[in-house]
């Protein structure tokens, strides 16, 4: 009995993975050779597949589509900060930097990158790599501290640099 | 999945909710399906936990070996970080410093003092935020006139770029102006870009300028002065009609841009080339006009190369074989060669190309199609961007202008409020000694800032010295010096196969037998930091010798997240030439010159410890066998940089 839901329950399981794999098949090749010049393959091809638009965008969408995910997640991440500080006033001292960090990504890094995919990539390149710098600085600030934050850090620098060689492609 | 980069040197505890998830390789939508499985099935999680690694497994297996594979193909993926290599025909580049292992670069914690320093005495830049490329230099009526990319909203770049705009007597005075043009046209609101000025033979100037539309497409447009009689050339009017150009069929809309200055054609038509690229091979279009409002396109490109990619700020100008005179932009005839230059955008630097331009068919030729443009000689070995030349009818010069953007991170740039600056113009003529390149210069003028010389002859330093030049200050300085390398240990030392490259070495620290010497700069007593700026001899079969120059900023700063990469090539050296090298240091840039302006390196520097009173100056000898005799003159250099009644009227 035991056995047969287990069986069940694994079938249950397998099933979203075909599902999956039916998805993956469908996954259009521009994403794949794309995000296969990347240092983050499956990074960058799980972020653009979970973007409708990217089916049909060409590079320079699919670049675009990265650098909202990047906005996104450096979103989430200064909220998180905000949050961690308030929650924790002892924290709140080594998170002021990471705050700062967080705001420039936001203010200043991606509308340079959003403003110069479409006209002189080069530039989106710079603030990408821009973010990559910050985000590096905020997770050696944070060494030692237990919060979802580092991961949060690391997503969105790695997706930055996965952003800057998709970049190097459309020059 | 992200193996490059661990993060397991932590020792905070991971939250459940799946922070352990994608180092264990399993994507984020089957991670999901744990998630709730999980919750479900407590029980039998062992077996859920086989079912979904097996199903992911199954799933990328299926595809194309995806994230489980990559896991052991990670350290290649760095390399594609640095640059997409030579088979692809693009010099190997590494524009971004690379990460080496799984340390991220940290930042470092920058005092505001040793960023203050950063800001240079006598070079050209705006009092702040972002510049670039150098726009429409030109002489009128007694004032020198540089335009450049100015981003009025921060210390990086961005679309609503303008031209800003000032003026000087000498090239190295210069007072700011209020910006001459800006994004306010559909055709140039995303951005007022690169452009040249054309001077008619009655004195009118025509401004040709990219601009970039609402729809972000690249078009050409007219602009002239709204007032001639003003020497100070304030006000700008953008032609009514504009644009006057847009990209032509074949031609992608964000591959157009830069025009430069046009020159009189045998029948008296204006020519001027655009830039652009063809898949992999940089083109330049060429156009005819009799007005500036109306154009002809050329059916043959004057000039394309394979696999140089997009080519950016092209210039064409002629100079002199036989003359000490730079040559107006129309001039041809016996005696005359032709440079073609393109910016890179694959690799961000200026290469330059001699050969011959023939007005009837339109073509030009390079003198050695293996140095063609983009795949031969570069202005500059370091620093040096969207470089544009002008014709200086006051004194019959060619000047080149280029950009010198900082190789700092962006954040240092915003925490110190500015970025870019322009390298000091430089005379431009034909190295009729060597026949097969340009030599550059700084324009004279800058000679005017020198004060406190200091002289040493024939400073003797064996293999393994560092002597200390006493000069008093050391972040402002104009340095000559030539170098003799014993004779002796230039014939007895053994011919070697060495094949030597300023980058991939170990830059001052490489000892060879008859290099590397030359000068340490913008370095602090203990030698903690350093910049130097070297020689590097190799004797290779038959006893010829090769000459490399170069700078090395591996040591220039203890600061992790600035530019370490060392830059320089060969510089040809004729029999019986000394070595010479002339460096002038102004903070944040250094600018070499080997042998007269053959080989020109610009370099960015950060130090955090050799600056104000602790930069200093020595001399030095890595070689094993050689000896070197020094003798050298040093000033100090006075600051240009002043504010005058102008910038009242500033951006």
């Amino acid at each position: 009995m035991l056995i047969n839901l287990s069986f069940i329950i694994l079938l249950l399981v397998l099933s979203p993975c075909s599902l999956l794999v039916k998805a993956q098949h469908q996954t259009n090749s521009l994403i794949l050779d794309t995000c296969k010049k990347t240092p983050n393959y499956a990074l960058c091809v799980s972020t653009l597949r979970s973007n409708p638009h990217s089916s049909t965008a060409d590079v320079a969408g699919l670049g675009l589509i990265l650098v909202g995910a990047v906005k996104a997640k450096s979103t989430a991440g200064l909220k998180t900060i905000s949050e961690l500080s308030r929650a924790n006033p002892a924290l709140k001292k080594r998170l002021s930097q990471c705050m700062e960090d967080y705001k420039m990504i936001l203010s200043a890094f991606i509308p340079e990158a959003e403003q110069a995919i479409g006209g002189d990539p080069k530039f989106a390149e710079d603030g990408m790599n821009g973010i990559a710098d910050v985000t590096a600085q905020c997770v050696k600030s944070l060494q030692g501290v237990r919060a979802p934050l580092p991961s949060t850090n690391k997503l969105v620098h790695d997706l930055s640099l996965v952003t800057v060689s998709i970049i190097r492609t459309m020059l | 999945m992200e193996d490059r980069i661990t993060i397991s040197h932590h020792p905070y505890t991971p939250l459940p909710d799946g922070d352990n998830a994608p180092s264990s390789g399993v994507s984020p939508a089957t991670q999901n399906g744990r998630r709730r499985s999980l919750k479900f099935v407590l029980v039998l999680s062992g077996v859920l936990a086989v079912g979904l690694i097996m199903g992911a497994m199954f799933s990328f297996s299926t595809n194309d070996g995806g994230a489980v594979k990559m896991s052991t193909e990670s350290p290649e993926k760095i390399s594609e970080l640095v640059g997409r290599g030579v088979s692809e025909g693009v010099s190997m580049k590494s524009f971004r410093r690379p990460l080496l292992g799984n340390e991220p670069p940290a930042n470092f914690p920058w005092n505001s003092n040793a960023l203050s320093w950063q800001r240079t005495a006598f070079h050209f830049q705006p009092t702040k935020n972002w510049m670039n490329d150098p726009n429409g230099p030109l002489f009128y009526k007694g004032w020198y006139h540089l335009f450049y990319q100015y981003n009025r909203d921060g210390a990086i770049w961005g679309k609503k770029i303008v031209w800003g705009h000032a003026v000087s007597r000498d090239l190295i005075h210069w007072n700011h102006l209020p910006v001459a043009m800006v994004t306010d046209q559909w055709y140039d609101v995303n951005g007022v870009w690169t452009g040249s000025a054309t001077i008619l033979p009655d004195g009118q100037i025509v401004m040709l300028y990219t601009g970039s539309t609402n729809e972000s497409v690249q078009v050409q447009n007219l602009a002239y002065p709204a007032d001639p009689s003003d020497p100070l050339l304030i006000e700008w009017i953008k032609y009514p009609n504009n644009p006057v150009l847009v990209p032509p069929p074949g031609i992608d809309f964000k591959d157009f841009r830069d025009p430069t200055t046009a020159w009189l054609t045998p029948e008296g038509m204006w020519r001027f080339v655009i830039g652009s690229k063809l898949n992999k091979t940089g083109i330049s279009l060429v156009y005819d006009t009799v007005d500036f409002k109306n154009f002809t396109l050329l059916d043959g490109l004057l000039h394309a190369v394979h696999g140089t990619g997009m080519w950016e700020c092209v210039d064409f100008y002629p100079i002199s074989k036989v003359g000490e005179n730079g040559l107006d932009t129309s001039i041809n005839g016996l005696g005359v060669k032709h440079v073609m230059k393109a910016s890179l955008d694959d690799d961000r630097n200026d290469y330059y190309a001699l050969g011959t331009y023939d007005p009837v068919s339109t073509t030009w030729v390079p003198d050695n199609p293996k140095m063609d443009v983009g795949i031969g000689l570069r202005y500059d070995y370091g620093i040096y961007y969207a470089s544009k030349t002008f014709y200086d009818s006051n004194k019959k010069r060619r000047v080149l202008w280029s950009w010198i953007k900082e190789t700092d991170s962006e954040l240092s740039d915003i925490k110190k409020g500015w970025a870019s600056v322009q390298g000091i113009p430089r005379t431009i003529l034909f190295d009729h000694k060597t026949g097969s390149n340009l030599l550059q210069w700084p324009v004279e003028e800058v000679n005017k800032l020198r004060s406190n010389k200091t002289v040493f002859e024939n400073l003797e330093v064996n293999g393994g010295a560092v002597v200390p030049l006493e000069i008093g200050l050391g972040s402002q300085l104009d340095i000559t010096a030539e170098f003799e390398v014993d004779k002796k240990s230039l014939e007895s030392v053994q011919e070697s196969n060495e094949v030597y490259d300023c980058k991939n070495s170990m830059g001052a620290a490489g000892r060879g037998a008859l290099g590397p010497f030359g000068l340490l700069i913008l370095a602090d007593e203990q030698l903690l930091e350093q910049t130097p700026i070297y020689f590097y001899i190799v004797k290779g079969s038959g006893g010829d010798l090769k000459t490399f120059f170069c700078a090395d900023h591996s040591r220039s700063s203890e600061a992790t997240d600035v530019d370490k990469e060392i830059y320089g090539s060969i510089v040809p050296v004729l029999r019986g030439e000394k070595l010479t090298v002339r460096i002038l240091v102004d903070h944040s840039i250094v600018e070499s010159f080997s042998q007269g302006g053959r080989t020109c390196i610009t370099s960015r520097v950060y130090p955090t410890k050799a600056i104000y009173n602790n930069a200093k100056v020595f001399l030095f000898n890595n070689a094993t066998e050689a000896k070197i005799t020094a003798s050298l003159n040093i000033w100090q250099m006075n600051t240009a940089q002043r504010h005058s009644h102008f910038t009242e009227l500033m951006m």
